[in-house]
């Protein structure tokens, strides 16, 4: 999709006056942080295993080249093939290509933001393919032409209503009067309408939630059964993923499972955990005939080395804009690409360009809730923080905003000059301040009074007066 | 109570210009902590607003400026969770790659403190000797609590204040929309954030809310004059130094009258309003903090 996160404040503002959204969004507040709460409350050693979690990824990352072969010689060992991909163009096109040579009509999908990161939906439909989503909340926002607003609950901006009204209309086979109050209806018609689907796919494509090394598998998870389904019932399944998902064994890929579903929803275990490792063997009962993994750099390989690393530890566990704050306020969408919140606010920039999608690491109060939850302990404050040095090295601020800061910065350098006028200010303000105590409008703060008063100082500033009393007490003595 | 120290007010450069009876309830306490209290004059902002805003150099340089003005002193302290953790978490950051700065950073992180947390971690306080009949709700400061551990300790001292009633506010660590610069940026997030924060302070039923952090508190004390509350806003050090009879709360009138002669003017204004400007202004009962004796 093409991002409009250069328009992140008009998006926000769009997403703050939707009653809808900010209905669903407020449901989302609470329920994620506190589900997680009490999963992490019940193991112990939680806190341990996100310093072991973190250890995994690092050493995966620093050794990646040796993994990732280590990776495809034990898929290709096991029956299977890797494609590698240094561009979103050349895994659409590689996806595109096994899809042809299947002859497939219908793909079937499990949720992946890989395949949303490179616009696969779009790229196959072009080319007389259908893709067919599979997971519940992915499935929703295909029928409504919309992008994910979240990285594990695709549609959590709407509600059960927007839910019926799309499937009445894509679903014009079905009885009009048919009633679609309670959500075990619409899960119910999900499920009837997507079972022929499934049993008609030509090709699955899944995304991967780790990749092992060791024994060339994929592991995903789901709560639906549908990856499942889309993995195992076509002729074919494709793997898509980046290449950051590598963990070394099998064991450090359990030590993440156990982080990350509890990060993710609070749930100790998600539903389905499914380890692939190759197409089916002779003797199988089921599984696809060819399996493929479609391996994407598109710009992670840049970060490695430099002040971005980290970010390739992500789970893509969600519990990063769970506990955002500004992500709560806003949606997703006002993000303007496939990653939203605090993770999305690091990887964008690297993604697409820090000239599009500069606000979203400035549109941040460094509360630094993402980072005390991160499974993998990202510092995703910090490399916001990051992303505004270059965008400041780089002049791409705005330049009021530039030389107001110059302009301080010269000020708080020169602390005879900055006492002086922080006492002229504080007797100014608080003189005309002093019947109210506070301003409902500010000419050079309008900002701040058109939505909260501004509390007037007091009238004199700190210096000046520890100043004056300090000269007393020396009279005195 | 321990060894006498030598402590200096890192006093912040919002109590500074907004409000220096935080200054002077700080230098208080750490008199009461056994500390002599000194407020080096080549202090002005920990630079922070620059760190945020990518502007490397004129942070390390205004670091650089605090690391000299406060050498020599066995604490720095400071009224704040946001600026002490700038000098405790991220001067080293910034320094990184500077071995000689670094090593001066990191001495200086490892002698400063937030106020509370020092008070009760360092100088062992357990109670103050205070009044204040109110029931208040608690909003964890985001800087304070993540960065450097500050939960407990204003809980712990506020239990031993006479009158006062702790009210369990949901939410209180989760951010006020402050954010520094982030408040100018984006306002209608730090809108939305501050009016979910107003909510739910009023829904506690408390008629007072405090924290440790001026930028925290003046957002949200803003906020809730602008939705006619009558909810009283102060930092936690005027009701640790027992400094309320002789303050006014944050946003109230700093020259009351008798009789309420301010009304606000918007419409949704709560009768409680006119309570707010009758407190008594009440002359200071020593010397120090000198706010008392404004010529206003």
């Amino acid at each position: 999709m093409q991002p409009t996160s250069h328009s992140f404040p008009a998006n926000a503002r769009a997403g703050l006056a939707d009653p809808i959204l900010q209905t669903a969004l407020g449901l989302a507040r609470t329920g994620f942080p506190q589900r997680r709460q009490e999963a992490i409350a019940r193991l112990p050693e939680f806190e341990e295993l996100r310093e072991q979690g973190r250890a995994i990824k690092d050493h995966a990352l620093a050794n990646l080249d040796f993994y990732l072969e280590l990776y495809e010689r034990n898929v290709t060992a096991a029956g299977g093939q890797v494609h590698w991909a240094r561009t979103a163009e050349e895994a659409r096109a590689t996806v595109l290509a096994i899809c042809r040579a299947a002859n497939a009509k219908i793909v079937t999908k499990g949720k992946s933001m890989v395949a949303e990161e490179i616009a696969l939906n779009d790229h196959l439909e072009q080319n007389g393919i259908t893709p067919v989503e599979t997971d519940l909340g992915e499935y929703i926002i295909q029928l409504r032409h919309e992008p994910p607003s979240h990285i594990i609950a695709p549609a959590i901006h709407l509600m059960k209503e927007q839910v019926a009204d799309a499937f009445r209309e894509a679903h014009t086979e079905l009885d009009p009067a048919r009633p679609l109050i309670d959500p075990r209806a619409l899960c119910d018609e999900a499920r009837t309408v997507l079972r022929p689907r499934f049993l008609a796919a030509d090709v699955g494509i899944t995304g991967a939630n780790f990749l092992v090394a060791e024994t060339g598998s994929s592991i995903i998870v789901t709560n639906e059964g549908n990856g499942d389904l889309t993995q195992i019932l076509p002729r074919i399944h494709i793997v898509i993923t980046g290449i950051e998902k590598i963990v070394p064994t099998l064991e450090d890929a359990a030590t993440l499972l156990r982080l990350l579903a509890r990060s993710a929803t609070g749930q100790e275990f998600s539903s389905y955990t499914t380890i692939s490792t190759g197409p089916r063997r002779p003797g199988d009962l089921d599984g696809p005939e060819e399996y493929h993994v479609v391996l994407l750099d598109n710009g992670r390989s840049a970060l490695l080395g430099g002040e971005f690393q980290d970010m390739l530890r992500c789970l893509r566990c969600a519990a990063c804009l769970n506990h955002c704050p500004v992500y709560a306020a806003v949606g997703g969408h006002a993000y303007g690409w496939v990653y939203p919140g605090p993770m999305g606010a690091v990887l964008t920039p690297a993604l697409v360009g820090l000239g599009e999608a500069g606000h979203l690491p400035n549109a941040s109060s460094f509360c630094g809730r993402c980072e005390s939850v991160c499974p993998v302990k990202i510092p995703l404050p910090k490399m916001m923080r990051h992303w505004r040095e270059r965008e400041f090295a780089w002049r791409l601020n705005p330049p009021v905003y530039r030389s107001g800061l110059r302009l301080w910065a010269a000020l708080a350098q020169r602390p005879a000059l900055y006492h002086a006028l922080a006492g002229t200010a504080s007797r100014v303000l608080g003189w005309a301040g002093q019947l109210r105590g506070r301003f409902r409008s500010l000419p050079f703060a309008a900002g701040w009074t058109a939505v909260r008063d501004m509390p007037a100082p007091q009238g004199r500033s700190f210096q000046s007066l520890w100043t004056e009393q300090q000269r007393r007490s020396e009279r005195r003595r | 109570m321990p060894e006498p120290a030598r402590a200096a007010l890192l006093v912040t450069c919002l109590v500074d210009l907004f409000r220096p009876s935080v200054g002077f309830a700080a230098v208080k306490l750490l008199e009461q902590a056994g500390c002599t209290v000194d407020v080096p004059r080549a202090q002005t902002c920990c630079g922070q607003p620059a760190y945020n805003s990518g502007d490397r150099a004129d942070a390390k340089a205004i670091a650089r400026q605090i690391i000299a003005a406060f050498a020599g002193y066995d604490y720095v302290v400071a009224p704040s969770g946001s600026c002490a953790g700038m000098v405790k978490v991220h001067y080293p950051e910034l320094f990184a790659d500077e071995p000689a700065a670094l090593a001066q950073a990191q001495e200086l992180a490892a002698r400063t403190h937030e106020l509370v947390s020092f008070l009760v971690d360092v100088r062992g306080m357990d109670r103050v000797a205070a009044h204040w009949p109110h029931t208040a709700a608690y909003h964890d400061g985001c800087s304070g609590l993540r960065e450097l551990g500050v939960k407990e300790q204003p809980r712990r001292l506020l239990a031993s204040v006479e009158g006062l009633t702790l009210a369990e506010l949901p939410g209180a660590e989760v951010c006020c929309g402050f954010g520094g610069t982030f408040c100018i940026k984006y306002p209608e997030i730090s809108d939305k954030m501050v009016t979910d924060k107003a909510a739910e302070i009023a829904a506690t039923g408390a008629d007072a809310v405090l924290a440790g952090d001026l930028g925290c508190l003046l957002n949200i004390a803003g906020k809730l004059s602008r939705r006619g509350s009558s909810t009283e806003v102060r930092h936690i050090a005027e009701v640790l130094a027992d400094m309320t009879a002789e303050v006014p709360p944050i946003g109230a009138p700093a020259n009351p009258s008798p009789a309420p002669r301010e009304r606000v003017a918007s419409p949704q204004g709560e009768p409680g309003e006119g309570a707010r400007s009758s407190r008594q202004f009440a002359p200071s009962p020593r010397p120090s903090p000198p706010v008392g004796e404004r010529g206003f």
